[in-house]
């Protein structure tokens, strides 16, 4: 039992230190903005396909669900407000930082992991470049970005995935299921808070956890491919766990 | 500055003890590396030569003793002052360790990228000289994965040198390497030392080629210091330990057989 | 070159992740009118609001004005006393603007409908409606329809 604890925080507080250091040597990467871009691709731009095709169907589904259940107690109008809602507050960040902790996390620790087993974090060590600024800053910072970027492309296209369904198959109409939307869904409380909070966090959160797994990774094969599973596992516990104490905090008082 | 710096010795371990867990890796043990010199530090595998390496680059602290490099006291430098001593070492990794998202040619100007401000032409100079002095200037598109072990090796060293280093550390260069390869990378480090005055420090199990290159000799095994002196000093030792480790005996102080209870007891 | 399409896309995906965030701000959310300055609050006085809650919709001839801010009791008069947080740009209404709850559909949301008067003062920040009607309530609605069936 004590071992478990120590295990738990000893972990927890060695992430927090590493995360300092990150994010102390973040404004050393303001002239070299080419470090960050790079890693914004391979993190951003490539799951940009999964986020899109995803979010689309998505939205069919709520669109599809939402119908049903509506249209039993002649509320179909309401539709739109269904399938925004839901991806706004909830779907959008959840399901696009579990996709993102799947495609790019897993990839960000195991890339760390393998350039440790490499030796070539070593290499540049010996080189008196610090591979948390060089290589590990890029990378958490690319996820921060990303993540909110990725979020809103999958809940807009979500909405329209819903229209696509409802309005143009299920035959809502398109006014009540633009206007509801509109009518219902705010700004701060929504949008800000609930998007734009929520994806930031989770960005930090799933960036975070794959650097520090990737970092840590014993110097063997197994040790990479442990980072790999766990940074999807902890990540998407994580961010579920998150979510609620977001959920919690932000919504409360509404 | 210069004359009393330039006599003293590149490197000077004083009695330092360093362990791992509850393993002891060293105990005691003092050496000094001279500058402009090929100096060897030989032993079984596994006894921690590398990791000697890292204490000259401040990668790992000893547990007591002090490691003197250039005149500083290593263990106490800050991470500031320990970049700008690296500046001045260059160190060969095993495997190389070249960065596998950068082709040949970027994996030299990398500590030049990083550590200088010079415009693309001087850069483009510099990595050609060091490619050539290691004979790849033609190999400066390929990325690591498309070089052998042996190429792979002298691109690391070109890297190795691209600061102009003071001191070069070679970690186990002959290892895995074909006897052109190897010839090579004996050649290399000859030519490293004479031709750039660099301080050599290498660390290597294999004898014949480290005794055809070194001027001075430490045998490391067991956390202490078993032998020192010119190849050929060691190889007509009086300590028999030391005669077996430089001929290569299977048997010796040093058994074939791993400690074990009598053979006939354990078949029966 | 290579660097150049990289650098291209990453262009690319920042610009399609923040449209995507200003058609959600423009298209999908409504402001409400929260930043300073630009809405005048009045107080609308009710026996009952039924479900009403804060953030509803305050419409004029259907067409969204403002919204409900705070709903609190009167301690004197036991009243509901709630906040219409009106947007500055409907700044002509009448002082004599009356205030009903409804329902949007069966089940739907309780908002508030503005009726206007023929005052010729406008209202201001921080009056209070004179007229009110709250919000219908079933059983009550359904207990009256009873007593008045026994009377007959």
């Amino acid at each position: 039992m004590n071992g478990l604890f120590d295990t738990l925080f000893g972990a927890l507080g060695r992430a927090t230190l590493f995360l300092g250091q990150v994010i102390g040597g973040l404004p050393g990467l303001l002239p070299r903005p080419r470090l960050v871009i790079q890693q914004v691709y391979a993190v951003g731009v490539l799951s940009m396909i999964i986020v899109i095709i995803s979010g689309l169907f998505v939205g069919m589904v709520l669109g599809l669900q939402g119908y049903n259940t509506l249209a039993r107690f002649g509320a179909a109008e309401s539709l739109g407000v269904i399938v925004a809602l839901s991806l706004i507050r909830e779907l959008g960040p959840v399901l696009t930082a579990l996709l993102f902790a799947g495609r790019a996390g897993s990839s960000i620790a195991a890339e760390i992991g393998l350039m440790k087993t490499t030796e070539q974090l070593s290499a540049m060590e010996m080189m008196a470049v610090d591979p948390i600024k060089r290589v590990i800053g890029p990378r958490f910072i690319a996820s921060v970005i990303a993540v909110p970027l990725l979020t809103f492309i999958l809940t807009a296209i979500g909405i329209f995935g819903g229209h696509l369904i409802g309005v143009s198959l299920l035959g809502v109409d398109a006014g009540a299921y633009w206007g509801q939307i509109q009518n219902t869904v705010e700004f701060r409380e929504d949008i800000f808070q609930g998007l734009i909070i929520k994806s930031l966090v989770f960005g930090v959160l799933v960036g975070w956890i794959a650097v520090y797994q990737g970092y840590t990774a014993d110097p063997t094969s197994e040790g990479v491919s442990r980072a790999t599973t766990h940074t999807v596992v902890i990540s998407s516990l994580a961010v579920l766990g998150m979510d609620f104490i977001l959920t919690g905090l932000l919504f409360s008082g509404v | 500055m210069a004359s009393p710096d330039q006599a003293a010795p590149a490197v000077r371990v004083d009695n330092i003890s360093f362990a791992r867990g509850r393993h002891t890796i060293y105990e005691d043990v003092s050496l000094t590396i001279p500058r402009g010199r090929i100096t060897a530090i030989m032993g079984p595998s596994g006894c921690g030569k590398t990791t000697l390496l890292k204490m000259f680059s401040g990668q790992l602290r000893p547990r007591t003793g002090t490691v003197e490099v250039f005149g500083k006291q290593v263990p106490q430098l800050s991470r500031g002052e320990l970049y700008t001593l690296r500046k001045r070492m260059g160190m060969l990794f095993q495997s190389g360790a070249l960065l596998t998202d950068l082709n040949v040619y970027e994996n030299i100007a990398f500590p030049l990228r990083e550590h200088t401000r010079l415009n693309e032409a001087l850069i483009r100079q510099m990595v050609l000289m060091k490619l050539e002095l290691v004979g790849l200037r033609g190999a400066r598109e390929l990325m690591p994965e498309e070089l052998s072990g042996g190429m792979a090796r002298r691109v690391a060293l070109a890297r190795a040198i691209a600061l102009d280093p003071d001191m070069i550390m070679y970690d186990e260069p002959f290892v895995g390497l074909d006897p052109i390869s190897m010839g090579a990378i004996v050649r290399l480090i000859r030519l490293m030392n004479d031709a750039l005055g660099l301080t050599s420090v290498v660390v290597s199990h294999d004898v014949p080629e480290v005794t055809s290159i070194a001027d001075y000799c430490y045998i490391l095994a067991n956390g202490r210091i078993m032998g020192e002196g010119t190849p050929e000093a060691l190889a007509d030792s009086d300590s028999e330990w030391v005669r077996q480790f430089m001929h290569g005996e299977s048997d010796g102080p040093v058994p074939f057989h791993y400690p074990a209870a009598d053979l006939a007891e354990d078949m029966l | 070159m290579q660097t150049r399409l990289m650098e291209l896309t990453v262009g690319l995906f920042v610009c399609l992740g923040l449209a995507a965030l200003l058609i959600m701000t423009l298209q999908v959310s409504t402001d409400n009118g929260m930043r300073g300055g630009e809405t005048y609050t009045v107080i609308a006085r009710f026996e009952n609001t039924g479900s009403l809650r804060s953030r509803a919709p305050v419409t004029l001839a259907g067409v969204r004005v403002g919204r409900v801010g705070n709903i609190r009791i009167n301690p004197q008069t036991f009243d509901a006393e709630v906040e219409l947080i009106i947007s500055s740009q409907y700044d002509f209404m009448p002082d004599d603007t009356g205030a009903s709850i409804y329902t949007s559909g069966l089940l739907g949301e309780q908002y508030i409908a503005l009726e206007p008067g023929g005052s010729p003062n406008n209202l201001e920040d921080g009056d209070r409606l004179r007229f009110t009607q709250s919000a219908l309530v079933l059983e009550r609605l359904i207990g009256q329809f009873l007593s008045s069936m026994g009377q007959d």
